[in-house]
């Protein structure tokens, strides 16, 4: 009890943390000191090894990881329990999102969904002048950077040419703020070359938006469609991810004697351990939190049974690197063919696990399979099934070594290429390259350039000369992650925190 | 036309400075200049099977067999000792590919590219491989929509330009320097050829980009920019010109000491072509 007191001391007197950022650690603090959802002796012992992890999402899940509010409701309708009427004008649609923005909870309370804005915002723009479009929108992203600063908050657009999604892009490149994340949906058949050529421009000026494969997700999910949230997930519009847990493959590969050994004793195993990590989590959510008696239920912005369960995967990398060794063979993953066939042989069986895994309380009753990209305190763990930073192959070589695994990563999966910045001087490669990756069956496109101020780090942004100070030291990815957004001791060659951080990443206060 | 086979010295299945867009390069080896500020000049040569990267491998990729120089490419570990010991700036890690063996990568790649783009080495060195090489991209369907380009020196005559030119779709020239005494000293070769053709390629519509190389004190003076200035704005001042910077990336010898070209100096010869009503001038993205 006495280390608990001192730990919320420490965060009460932080010399680095805003009150609104004490006040979110204090709140986490509070709930871990509540006991964990019954886990069996089993499974709490991965969990406590980490083998497998729940993102330190909390000890009771009072709110599902990830909400995607239909906003089209509020904005039909207007909310009764908000006291609002239904908007008439642009104006009145954008003040009504903001206003919307504040009631929808998530793992960091903070939204990761702001909605499909061009399907949202267009009803409401006839008669509205260009310019006058441009000004409101250009407030509208200013207000999201600075009152909801989370890099994990994310817009979509497309995949029509719209003069909203033009717009948006027009203020995303001048701007070129952290918040919010940005995802343009591609689809070959609806979208014309030219605002793909456009969104592929702002990646060269501002490292974003991601390009989604539209056709290849929207097959997945059924009329109401599905929204592209935080980094990198994909999930049931009205709905989301009840939570996400995820398993750590490096740890399972040491646990094994060999390949074979792997595939059909540790891997299964590991697996159920997650699921019933899932369960429990779930369990509480549904059955105790008294969550679902929100009044985002009663309206209509979200449906109890459209909350699905992420199912994480990482360190596929040092995976099959460990097993390699165990088999005494040298190619690395990314390069080797024989490495790579083991990677691909892991992303085949786990989805194949997932699919026969009923769950309750879950959407159409089961899992959806992730390629998880990181938090803060992965180290030596490389995110998803990526290729560890630093070592990629060039960028076409990279998409054709991972396209095989995007088939299987339903809930979501994200590579980040790094390009040089001589492609400032030649953007038609940028989206070749674009469409390429798209055509190979790569899920999503991300690029970074890199000379860009603004970078992605695991799939969320960062502006490097924030951190400036810290590059100069060291500049790997992983640490700079940890800089941006972690504490102190860390950090003592920051002032303070940057203001606008993923708080997604952090595994809680002092990590 | 199967026996045809072009000594490469490497392929990239993406770049983005050679050309409109992604493309595949393939880098020819062997060069009709020989430049003090080459910086790849370990393409200049053609392997003459002398031995002496033999010895200096630490992994024994190479061996003599039969009087030729026989490379591992499995045991190698690009460490690239053998290039150092080269005394004519050869490779012996050339291989030997044909036609259809270069349509196999460009298929496999095809998604991430725009074009091809032959570069070297000089390319037009291997001139009967890339005539062929672009006619059978044109002539396949699944190919043929992506563009054929060279980067050259110029150095090439009429008579080969009117049969390169009709299976290519950009060129991409490089003039070394205005001045005949100094492209003398830069290339050890005439400029004539290659003034000409950049005249030859400009009129048939094929001129992508005029490169010019600036190193200080030899080609960004004011004599060598007016001269380009004057030759561009003769050609029509919507020639496009890449100013590359010299910089010591690669380069061997000599030019070492050459002062490296910094971006206000190339920005200042860039301003002076935009004054001059050329339109589309572009800088180095990147300075090392």
């Amino acid at each position: 009890m006495q280390k608990s007191l001192e730990t919320l001391r420490n965060i009460t007197d932080d010399k680095t943390l805003n009150p609104t950022q004490k006040a979110r650690y204090l709140s986490l603090e509070a709930e871990n000191m509540l006991p964990y959802p019954d886990l069996d002796a089993e499974t709490a012992e991965a969990l406590e090894q980490r083998v497998i992890c729940d993102m330190f999402e909390g000890h009771a899940p009072y709110k599902p990881r990830y909400v995607l509010p239909d906003y089209s409701v509020v904005l039909s309708n207007g909310s009764a329990y908000l006291e609002l009427p239904a908007p008439e004008t642009l104006a009145e649609a954008i003040n009504t999102l903001m206003i919307a923005y504040h009631h929808v909870p998530s793992v960091t309370g903070i939204p990761v969904y702001i909605g499909q804005l061009d399907d949202l915002l267009l009803p409401f723009c006839d008669g509205v002048s260009d310019d006058d479009l441009y000004r409101k929108i250009k407030l509208f992203w200013r207000y999201l950077d600075r009152v909801l600063p989370d890099a994990f908050m994310h817009a979509n657009i497309g995949p029509t040419d719209n003069r909203v999604a033009r717009t948006i892009l027009r203020v995303d490149a001048e701007l070129k703020q952290i918040a919010p994340n940005l995802t343009f949906l591609y689809d070959p058949e609806v979208s014309s070359e030219q605002i793909l050529a456009i969104a592929t421009n702002n990646i060269i000026e501002c490292s974003k938006p991601h390009i989604a494969n539209h056709p290849m997700h929207a097959k997945l999910f059924d009329q109401r469609g599905y929204g592209i949230v935080s980094c990198y997930n994909v999930l049931p519009m009205a709905g989301g991810a009840s939570t996400l847990t995820r398993v750590n493959l490096k740890e399972v590969a040491l646990r094994a004697d060999n390949v074979e050994h792997f595939f059909t004793e540790m891997l299964p195993h590991y697996m159920e351990l997650n699921f019933r990590l899932t369960e429990a989590r779930v369990d509480y959510l549904f059955n105790k939190s008294n969550f679902f008696t929100s009044f985002l239920i009663e309206e209509g912005w979200i449906e109890r049974d459209r909350f699905t369960v992420m199912y994480g995967i990482y360190a596929m990398a040092e995976a099959v690197n460990i097993l390699q060794e165990k088999e005494n063979r040298e190619g690395l993953y990314g390069f080797d063919d024989v490495a790579n066939e083991i990677g691909y042989r892991m992303s085949k069986e786990m989805a194949k696990i997932v699919k026969n895994r009923p769950l309750e309380n879950v959407w159409r009753g089961y899992a959806m399979l992730h390629s998880q990209a990181g938090i803060s305190i992965d180290e030596g763990a490389t995110p998803g099934v990526r290729i560890p930073y630093g070592t990629e192959p060039d960028p076409v070589s990279h998409v054709q070594a991972l396209a095989p695994h995007h088939q299987y990563y339903t809930s979501g999966i994200s590579e980040i290429l790094t390009v040089d910045e001589t492609i400032k001087n030649n953007p038609k490669a940028m989206l070749q390259l674009c469409k390429g990756a798209l055509e190979s069956g790569f899920r999503e496109f991300t690029a970074n350039v890199a000379s860009n101020d603004l970078v992605r780090v695991t799939g969320y942004m960062v502006r490097l000369s924030d951190i400036a100070k810290f590059k100069e030291c060291k500049g790997s990815r992983t640490n700079t992650t940890a800089l941006a957004s972690e504490a102190a001791d860390v950090t003592g060659i920051l002032d303070r925190k940057p203001r606008v951080v993923g708080n997604e990443l952090s595994a809680g206060y002092g990590q | 036309m199967n026996s045809l086979l072009a000594t490469v010295n490497k392929i990239l299945t993406y770049s983005v400075v050679d050309g409109p867009g992604n493309r595949l390069v393939i880098f020819l080896q062997g060069c009709n200049f020989n430049c003090p500020a080459c910086h790849n000049p370990y393409t200049i040569g053609v392997c003459d099977h002398c031995g002496d990267c033999v010895a200096a491998c630490h992994v024994d990729a190479l061996e003599m067999v039969n009087s030729k120089i026989v490379f591992d490419a499995a045991t190698c570990d690009q460490c690239d000792a053998c290039l150092t010991a080269c005394p004519i700036s050869a490779s012996p890690m050339v291989q030997r590919l044909s036609v259809s063996d270069i349509l196999e990568i460009a298929r496999k790649n095809k998604p991430f590219l725009n074009g091809i783009t032959v570069s070297g080495g000089e390319a037009t060195l291997q001139l009967k491989f890339v005539i062929a090489l672009f006619t059978a991209v044109k002539a396949d369907p699944d190919l043929n929509g992506l563009t054929c380009f060279v980067d050259t020196n110029g150095h090439l005559g009429a008579h080969s330009w009117e049969r390169l030119l009709p299976v290519t779709d950009g060129v991409m020239l490089d003039i070394k320097a205005f001045d005949p005494a100094l492209h003398h000293a830069l290339t050890g070769q005439d400029s004539t050829k290659t003034l000409k053709a950049a005249t030859i390629v400009h009129d048939a519509g094929k001129l992508y980009e005029l490169r010019f190389l600036t190193i200080p004190d030899k080609t960004d003076t004011d004599a060598e920019v007016a001269r380009l200035t004057d030759f561009a704005r003769a050609l029509g001042s919507n020639v496009r010109i890449k100013l590359n910077a010299f910089q010591h990336h690669g380069v061997r010898g000599e030019a070492l000491k050459w002062h490296k070209m910094t971006e206000s100096s190339v920005t200042k010869i860039a301003t002076h072509l935009r004054k001059a009503g050329i339109t589309e001038v572009v800088t180095p993205a990147l300075y090392l």
